[in-house]
């Protein structure tokens, strides 16, 4: 059986919990994401972008020195961070584009938090000729202004939001506002595998390339496939995307990474899959951090791209039915892992892409625990994002 | 019969429009929505809808938005809010929903919520985003209790939906007047005439009209077509105004008086 259902369910997860406006657009929506199944010609101008315009494949890397560094494990690393834009996201945005444009919608709205996403959308919305409005926490616009600054230069409008935590939750809720309210013309392009019916499911066949090129690429160099899959998970859309082809490869163990940020125990974290309930934000049901009232709660992570409160409704879903593990990383841990992908292997990764490296660490512990274990277990980790974005903001901290 | 259903007939009888207020418990203080509700129902209020307070209210405008942070700002929560209608209950049958996003009640526990809603007075519930096909828990639970589920047509409703949500309707039904956040505007788009009309043909249940209607003519034009107005933040925005005032109450049912004038 595949998920999720004609309604957007996976399990009790997911689903579409939006103000009746926007109903009949996600219906109309999810009509037309579904014809593109059978559309040859849409088929053809996705596969070319990818390819010619975001630099698809990207490589399945071993990082060698990396891997001595950890001695039991051979680390291979999808680099999402070679493409245009410099992270996985693009993908996505150039899929949703081409949407919004069979859909007949001449203005798109995006909400960002690492600002990676914002670029992606300002980027496809430039190729396309499309006007582009990005909603983003203030604080999120002070601590990635290099990205602000990027999606300006591409034509972009970025609109600050100041409301709640001023973060991706609050960019998300003023994305929602405005796509209610100017339904008619406007595409909302939706970063991760979140929101409501069909965007977890759209956003993951975009996304699921990553997956599908490393498996192959996998099998084509080692000839069987890997013990685990890793990546980080704040909304999930990498995650889901290196995971999705392995979904039925029962071997295959996957991890995904949530940001931890002070610590656990201290409350202060982006952790809703490793400690949360679940609940209802931006149009779906899934792990969610909230209060004892059901208020939602400002999360926190280092990395912006990872500081969100909820998850998308599949890796709870994952979670549920154990297909994937769900651990976490601190912001501490973070920037360990920052600093030895750079100096191991010449690769500044995005801080949201450290929290999977830095949770190589604790995996190559706990492989070695395990008396069992003969050879070095192989690891594919999703390198979703490159890091300059956040070398300006890292120089007071390391 | 539960109380909206009573007071849309009394009010069909008297050929009488539904003059609906709302107001965000606890904004500035629950005691003085005690008062508020207390004091409208002699300013020409048929029905109250009281606003649970969320933290992330996607389909409010920023008077609304405002007002439920003042609200949690002093930990309004649904038990309160309950404690709160069953103390009104006692001094008044005017009929009150809730209004609430899903997750407050999602994480109460539905059946717990709606059975504990019914005690305490409730007599329906909106919940703005939840559309009927999620609310396949709600409604029964809702009925068997009986409570009204109060659901949403919008601008951009197709008549197929249109169907769906009437019959999942109960008490009345909400028309939304714009694509948008609710919020005072200048202007109401003419469109919802037709609409209403057309949903009209689909159902019996009253259909009442929200969503950017502040002003006395406003009301006036809404409620030629449709059986019920509702104004929520213009209300909101008058509270605020009087905050601290010791004519609060006063004052915004003077306020209230003045925007059913053409309908009383």
């Amino acid at each position: 059986m595949s998920f999720p259902d004609q309604h957007g369910h996976f399990g009790e997860f997911g689903g579409r919990y939006v103000p009746e406006t926007l109903m009949a657009l996600l219906d109309e929506l999810d009509k037309v994401f579904r014809s593109l199944k059978y559309d040859k010609a849409f088929k053809k101008e996705f596969a070319f972008l990818l390819r010619e315009y975001a630099g698809r494949p990207t490589n399945l890397y071993l990082a060698k020195r990396l891997s001595s560094h950890f001695k039991r494990l051979n680390v291979y690393l999808k680099r999402e961070d070679l493409l245009h834009t410099g992270a996985h996201k693009i993908n996505n945005t150039l899929g949703q584009i081409l949407v919004a444009k069979k859909m007949g919608k001449t203005r798109v709205i995006a909400e960002t938090g690492a600002g990676q996403h914002g670029v992606a959308t300002a980027t496809a919305c430039a190729l396309m000729g499309l006007k582009c409005e990005v909603y983003m926490g203030a604080e999120d616009v002070e601590r990635q202004a290099l990205n602000v600054f990027r999606m300006k230069l591409l034509g972009a409008k970025v609109i600050p939001v100041t409301s709640g935590s001023q973060t991706l939750k609050d960019a998300m809720n003023e994305a929602i506002r405005d796509w209610v309210t100017n339904v008619d013309n406007t595409f909302y392009v939706i970063g991760s595998v979140a929101g409501p019916h069909p965007y977890p499911l759209m956003v993951r066949e975009f996304q699921s390339v990553i997956g599908r090129e490393a498996r192959q690429q996998y099998l084509a160099k080692e000839k069987k496939l890997p013990d685990y899959l890793l990546a980080c998970v704040g909304g999930g859309s990498n995650a889901m995307g290196l995971f999705h082809a392995f979904f039925n490869d029962k071997t295959v163990k996957m991890i995904g990474v949530e940001a931890a940020g002070k610590g656990i125990a201290t409350g202060v974290h982006a952790a809703p899959l490793s400690v949360g309930t679940v609940g209802v934000l931006h149009g779906s049901k899934s792990g969610l951090l909230q209060t004892k009232d059901g208020q939602i709660k400002i999360a926190h992570s280092i990395a912006a791209g990872l500081d969100y409160p909820g998850v998308g409704p599949e890796h709870a879903y994952y979670k549920k039915i154990g297909r994937a593990q769900y651990v976490s990383v601190t912001d501490q841990e973070a920037l360990q892992g920052l600093k030895l992908l750079s100096q191991t292997e010449g690769i500044i990764p995005a801080l949201e892409t450290s929290h999977a490296i830095a949770y190589l660490e604790k995996l190559a512990r706990n492989i070695k625990r395990k008396a069992s274990v003969a050879s070095a277990a192989s690891v594919i980790v999703c390198l979703s994002g490159r890091g300059d974005k956040d070398v300006g903001g890292l120089k007071d901290l390391i | 019969m539960n109380r909206i259903d009573s007071k849309f007939k009394e009010l069909k009888k008297r050929r009488k429009k539904a003059f609906i207020v709302f107001f965000t418990a606890g904004d500035p203080d629950l005691q003085t929505t005690e008062q508020l509700v207390l004091a409208v129902e002699k300013a020409g209020v048929d029905l109250v809808e009281i606003g649970v307070p969320f933290s992330d209210p996607l389909a409010d405008g920023p008077t609304i938005q405002a007002a439920s942070q003042r609200a949690l700002k002093h930990h309004v929560n649904l038990p309160k809010i309950l404690d709160l209608v069953a103390r009104l209950r006692k001094k008044t049958d005017i009929p009150i929903c809730l209004m609430s996003y899903y997750n407050p009640i999602f994480h109460f526990g539905e059946e717990k919520f709606i059975k504990k809603a019914s005690q305490s007075g409730v007599d329906g519930l909106i919940v703005p985003d939840l559309p009927p096909e999620e609310a396949t828990g709600l409604i029964p639970a809702a009925r068997r209790n009986g409570l009204s589920t109060i659901f949403f047509l919008a601008p951009t409703t197709t008549r197929e939906r249109m169907k769906t949500i009437v019959a999942a309707s109960s008490g009345f039904v909400y028309y939304v007047s714009l694509t948008g956040v609710t919020g005072a505007r200048q202007q109401i788009p003419s469109s919802f005439r037709q609409q209403v009309k057309v949903a009209k043909r689909l159902t019996k249940l009253p259909i009442c009209v929200g969503f950017g209607v502040s002003t006395p003519a406003q009301v006036k034009a809404v409620a030629e077509i449709a059986d019920g107005v509702i104004v929520g933040s213009a209300i909101v925005k008058e509270i605020q105004k009087n905050k601290g005032n010791q004519d609060l109450v006063k004052n915004v049912a003077r306020f209230i008086s003045q925007l059913s004038a053409p309908i009383s």
